[in-house]
């Protein structure tokens, strides 16, 4: 008895472990397992049989891949410019003093801490009263996606601007290298590995995005509206390969970045 | 044009050839008045093994990296070789640094590091360059490595490769070893010292150790709140040091005070407490005639009462010892003067004496030509190291 409450007790914190990652991986498990789902009758949360189907066929559904496609565009461009933007102001907040300076680098929280749901209608509120209200689509969804998506980038490249001694900016300058020279041979090579994590954390974002958009989207569907709105007549089992492709370009994405970080480093 | 203003520009005027590094009336004051650096004029000849020594916030570092261009002056100039570099961008300059931090770049590998001025410059050979400078660094086989993969002592040659590799005409090392742990400090001590004779280029050492300026250098400015104190070869600072600050900070120091009773050709006569006690000329630097008497405590001997001591001139009787410590190569008293002040006295560890026992009586001589005179309006404990470094 005394043998088994050791082994419980040495193995606890392993234990705990693995019930942890399988609750995180339950979930996405089923979205992988649903996508070969022939559900056959109506009820499509039921595993029926196993079929190809879905992946030879993914645009079947009208409106998924269109949707899809929208969702991606807009995902795209609202990373561009708010990693841009972001990037350019994390510069500012960190390396120049100006006035309103502290009031800027706690604002630009705000965004981050207001409920998606009052972002979403304020920002209706506000097109609609400057009238775009006939406007609402593309564009506008794409105005929100960047303003949320604008204080993540912030807040993670200023994080790494202001881990970075500028001891070494001075040594390149010292080392002959000019100002643009300094910042693309020492600061920005230091500073993209968060600029790229704010990049993809903004493409998630704007991705997975529903409340706002949906508030300010007009006719244009996006994918996560289009889910939505297929729950009422039963979502298509395409979805779920859609969810698989997510998931498995993502895995991709940290592994490779693993895989690089290791090569850069060997030990 | 002020006085001082005048003189530069005639200093300036007087020599434009000269082929060192020259810095006349820098000045850098911050804001909220405070000046880090006063008016500095000094001359650092070319080759030379320079050390810039003060205690921390002496304006030690800011003179560095006014010299480097990372830090505008306020005034003055900065002349090297005949050129006014004082508002040269710090790319456009001729001079390197090694600093405190070392600031390798961590996402080069320790060739890219070293390779960075070159390529910077467009030189040809970079390969070979660096692959030379990494040798004299003795540092080949870590060439393809990063920064983070290296040792502090490691690190600190890459910094010292990374400049040296530029030749530059002047080279700054700032607190280059300030990080590195006792040992290894020596070990690059003498190390920076050979590459600094192989290259023959200038090196300007700050650091607020005295015994490693006093080591490396050829010539040490001793800095304290903005101003040279005094400059000179180590020896000439240490044995006859022109301010108490000097005195306490190059080393220990016992000052005595006192009041010159005569002056005579070749040597000053002090009263001190009753005692009389003379003074070479040349090593007094006091405006009135009140003053401190300045000894070392290693020049300093001990004998019995009425003991016949190999030191003709200078004899005060009266000390009772009141701490004996045996540190090996020497024993470190203390004595109590009649007029209450404690001296410090270093005895050599020779063997040919026994050691005394505190609370005995002892006598204190010194030879005449050992002890300096510095003026009594100057703080006696100024420079003096409380935790005894």
């Amino acid at each position: 008895m005394s043998g088994l409450s050791r082994w419980v007790r040495e193995h606890l914190v392993l234990m705990l472990g693995l019930l942890v990652l399988v609750y995180t991986f339950v979930p996405i498990f089923v979205v992988v397992g649903m996508s070969f789902n022939d559900p056959g009758g109506r009820n499509v949360y039921q595993f029926g049989s196993f079929t190809l189907d879905n992946w030879r066929d993914p645009c079947g559904p009208d409106d998924l891949c269109s949707s899809l496609l929208t969702s991606i565009q807009i995902g795209l461009l609202a990373t561009l410019v708010a990693t841009v933007l972001g990037t350019l102001a994390a510069f500012a907040l960190v390396r120049h003093d100006f006035a309103g300076r502290s009031a800027s680098n706690l604002l630009i929280f705000l965004p981050m801490a207001a409920p998606e749901i009052v972002l979403g209608s304020s920002l209706l509120a506000l097109f609609v009263a400057s009238g775009f209200a006939g406007q609402l689509g593309f564009w506008t969804i794409l105005i929100a996606h960047v303003m949320f998506c604008l204080s993540f980038v912030v807040v993670t490249v200023r994080a790494r601007l202001a881990g970075m001694d500028d001891d070494l900016e001075q040594a390149a300058m010292d080392l002959y290298a000019t100002p643009g020279q300094t910042f693309w041979r020492v600061t920005f090579p230091l500073v993209l590995p968060g600029i790229l994590g704010a990049a993809l954390l903004s493409f998630s974002l704007s991705f997975d995005d529903f409340i706002i958009t949906n508030l300010n989207s007009g006719n244009t569907t996006t994918f996560p509206m289009y889910v939505y709105g297929q729950e009422r007549v039963g979502v298509p089992m395409q979805v779920n390969v859609v969810g698989t492709l997510m998931f498995v370009v993502s895995i991709l994405l940290v592994l490779g970045s693993e895989v690089r970080n290791r090569r850069r480093a060997p030990a | 044009m002020s006085q001082l203003a005048e003189d530069v520009a005639a200093r300036a005027a007087s020599d434009p050839t000269y082929d060192g590094l020259r810095l006349s009336g820098l000045t850098k004051s911050f804001g909220g008045g405070f000046t880090a650096v006063d008016a500095l004029d000094l001359d650092v000849p070319k080759g030379s093994f320079f050390a810039l020594l003060g205690p921390s916030g002496c304006g030690k570092t800011t003179t560095l990296r006014m010299v480097a261009g990372l830090e505008t002056p306020t005034s003055g100039s900065i002349v090297l070789g005949g050129n006014d570099i004082t508002y040269a961008k710090p790319y456009r300059r001729p001079v390197n640094t090694v600093f405190q931090s070392y600031a390798l770049f961590p996402h080069l590998d320790i060739f890219e590091n070293v390779a960075f001025g070159l390529r910077r410059r467009k030189s040809a050979q970079v390969k070979e360059k660096v692959e030379q400078m990494l040798e004299l660094v003795e540092l080949t086989e870590q060439s393809r490595k990063k920064p983070a993969q290296l040792s502090g002592g490691q690190q600190q040659r890459v910094a010292l490769a990374r400049a040296l590799i530029n030749e530059p005409e002047v080279l700054l090392l700032d607190e280059p070893l300030g990080a590195l742990d006792l040992k290894l400090r020596r070990a690059m001590q003498i190390e920076i010292k050979r590459i600094q004779t192989e290259v023959q280029q200038t090196f300007i050492h700050v650091t607020h150790d005295q015994e490693e300026a006093m080591t490396m250098a050829d010539t040490v400015a001793v800095m304290n709140a903005g101003v040279i104190e005094q400059m000179g070869a180590p020896a000439e600072l240490y044995e006859n040091p022109r301010s108490t600050f000097v005195a306490n900070f190059l080393g220990q120091s016992n000052l005595i005070s006192g009041t010159v009773v005569s002056r005579a050709a070749d040597v000053v006569t002090v009263e001190m407490h009753g005692i009389q006690v003379s003074v070479p000329t040349g090593r007094t630097h006091v405006d009135g005639d009140q003053g401190w008497v300045g000894i070392r405590p290693e020049k300093v001997l001990l004998g019995e009462p009425g003991e016949q001591l190999d030191a003709p001139g200078n004899t005060i009787p009266g000390g009772v010892i009141t701490d004996v410590s045996f540190v090996g190569v020497s024993t470190q008293y203390l004595v109590r003067m009649p007029w209450g002040q404690e001296l410090q006295i270093f005895e050599q560890n020779t063997g040919r004496r026994r050691m005394f026992a505190s609370g005995e009586k002892v006598e204190l001589s010194w030879r005449p030509e050992y002890a300096f005179l510095l003026d009594q309006s100057q703080d006696a404990t100024a420079g003096a190291q409380r935790d005894g470094q």
